[in-house]
């Protein structure tokens, strides 16, 4: 009796620690349903932004050291070049002025973030772009004298546009939001953020 | 003076200072600038007091307070709780963070609904957060121990395990997870810099200093404010107050934090 009750005490034991030791795979949708029960809605943050898509989900493994291996890698970037949506007119370079807002504003998507009101990139954030703004983040590297360096050229200004359009059409997972395929700059805008880049009177290029 | 006098004088000090062409300097030299208006007093002091008054008060339906509340290391015990906190309690079976163990006792101790519980947990003009000056109050009596995480029931292992997961979690508009600005060394979000909570020592530095005083909102925030406004900022929907993803997030955090001198509430911008 003695030893059926060890045993049963050693089976309960063996049963509750396996139950923490969830598979990858098993720990990913435990992880996902417990964020969906945790999140509520509000403004225009709906809880669909807790699904994935294909890149968030193989980019969110590949993480503490765990490098992406060199075919998925070129899959992804394949597949997100094919989504990029070029402008009708094959025009890239709009106005360097307003790219230069869009680029000091971090307004936009947030559920307390008024969804009509203009969005902006904050690509100072990550970025060194005009030298004289001081106040710029290390997270991407400095695009100061972006476009005298590469050369003005139209195919410079297109890489740039598809770049700002879809980061991860070059790199697959690259920090850098998709701002022009998740809707977050209108071309309009991504033409502006463009010129701040491309254009030679921009101060990023003086 | 006394502590309380010197306090509302930085204070003001403070109010003066920041009206002054403060977008003409750097956040970095602003921070110095309120941290030496200040000295050494620190406004987190208010909510500590506060917090104390709180936690011994008969409050609620019960007409009880808080000071048999167990945080981890048993009923009425505070100095060092906070250290090994998140944890597995067998009263709730659940794993809780401070937050959370506080709204716990203030349903089973003083008998309020964890509505009332959960009511204003982040303070703000003209709404005064009794969550976070209790914090205040339970975290400072950590101060100067080391964080010590246990993480050994298979609850608290999968907590971490999931919090984990979260914390890689790329979603919404701009992909971001919570790596994509804290999973690198050395690097910078404007001037402010990020820490990389997937290495020990900026693990530690970063989780023993919340608590904190934020200067620019004059408020003390709690760790499940850090979370909720982070995921503000990752574009993801909000989050909800001690909600099973945000004790995971921090069991992961906390533990990772383990060995680190808790040193909070402190004092940034």
């Amino acid at each position: 009796m003695k030893t059926k009750i060890a045993t049963l005490a050693a089976i309960g034991i063996l049963a509750s620690s396996c139950a923490t030791m969830m598979s990858d795979g098993e720990a990913d949708a435990k992880a996902l349903a417990v964020m969906k029960a945790s999140f509520k809605e509000r403004g225009q943050a709906k809880l669909d932004r807790l699904d994935q898509d294909e890149m968030q989900k193989l980019c969110s493994h590949y993480v503490g050291g765990k490098t992406l291996p060199k075919d998925a890698a070129e899959r992804v970037e394949k597949e997100q070049q094919a989504l990029i949506k070029y402008p009708a007119d094959a025009k890239y370079l709009g106005d360097w002025k307003q790219g230069e807002r869009i680029a000091q504003s971090g307004a936009g998507k947030q559920f307390n973030d008024d969804p009509a009101a203009p969005t902006g990139a904050n690509c100072y954030a990550c970025h060194q772009l005009s030298k004289a703004e001081l106040s710029f983040g290390t997270i991407g590297p400095s695009l100061y004298n972006f476009g005298k360096l590469r050369g003005f050229t139209p195919e410079m200004q297109k890489y740039a546009y598809s770049k700002v359009y879809n980061s991860q059409a070059f790199a697959a997972c690259s920090n850098m939001p998709r701002f022009g395929h998740n809707g977050i700059l209108t071309e309009a805008q991504i033409k502006d953020v463009v010129a701040l880049l491309m254009d030679p009177e921009s101060p990023v290029n003086k | 003076m006394n502590r309380i006098q010197r306090l509302a004088a930085g204070l003001c000090v403070l109010a003066l200072a920041s009206g002054v062409s403060a977008q003409q300097r750097t956040t970095v030299e602003e921070i110095e600038r309120y941290r030496a208006a200040l000295g050494d007093g620190n406004p987190a002091e208010l909510w500590e007091a506060r917090g104390e008054g709180l936690w011994k008060e008969a409050r609620g339906p019960k007409k009880a307070s808080l000071e048999q509340c167990d945080l981890g290391l048993g009923p009425g015990l505070v100095k060092g709780a906070y250290t090994v906190l998140p944890k597995y309690f067998a009263d709730s079976a659940k794993v809780e963070d401070l937050e959370s163990r506080l709204v716990t006792c203030m349903v089973t101790l003083q008998g309020f609904t964890p509505e009332q519980a959960k009511k204003n947990p982040f303070g703000g003009p003209g709404q005064k957060s009794d969550i976070e000056a209790l914090v205040a109050f339970v975290t400072a009596q950590s101060r100067g121990i080391k964080m010590n995480v246990a993480a050994n029931h298979p609850a608290e292992q999968a907590a971490y395990d999931i919090g984990k997961k979260i914390f890689y979690f790329r979603g919404g508009p701009h992909d971001f997870s919570c790596a994509s600005c804290h999973g690198a060394d050395s690097q910078r979000i404007r001037l402010q810099d990020l820490p990389n909570l997937t290495k020990l020592a900026d693990a530690q530095r970063a989780y023993t200093a919340w608590p904190a005083y934020r200067v620019s909102q004059g408020e003390v925030r709690s760790f499940q404010w850090r979370l909720y406004d982070c995921f503000r900022q990752q574009r993801f929907p909000e989050l909800e107050f001690t909600s099973e993803a945000s004790v995971a997030l921090t069991m992961f955090l906390a533990k990772n934090a383990n060995g680190g001198v808790f040193d909070a509430p402190s004092i940034k911008r």
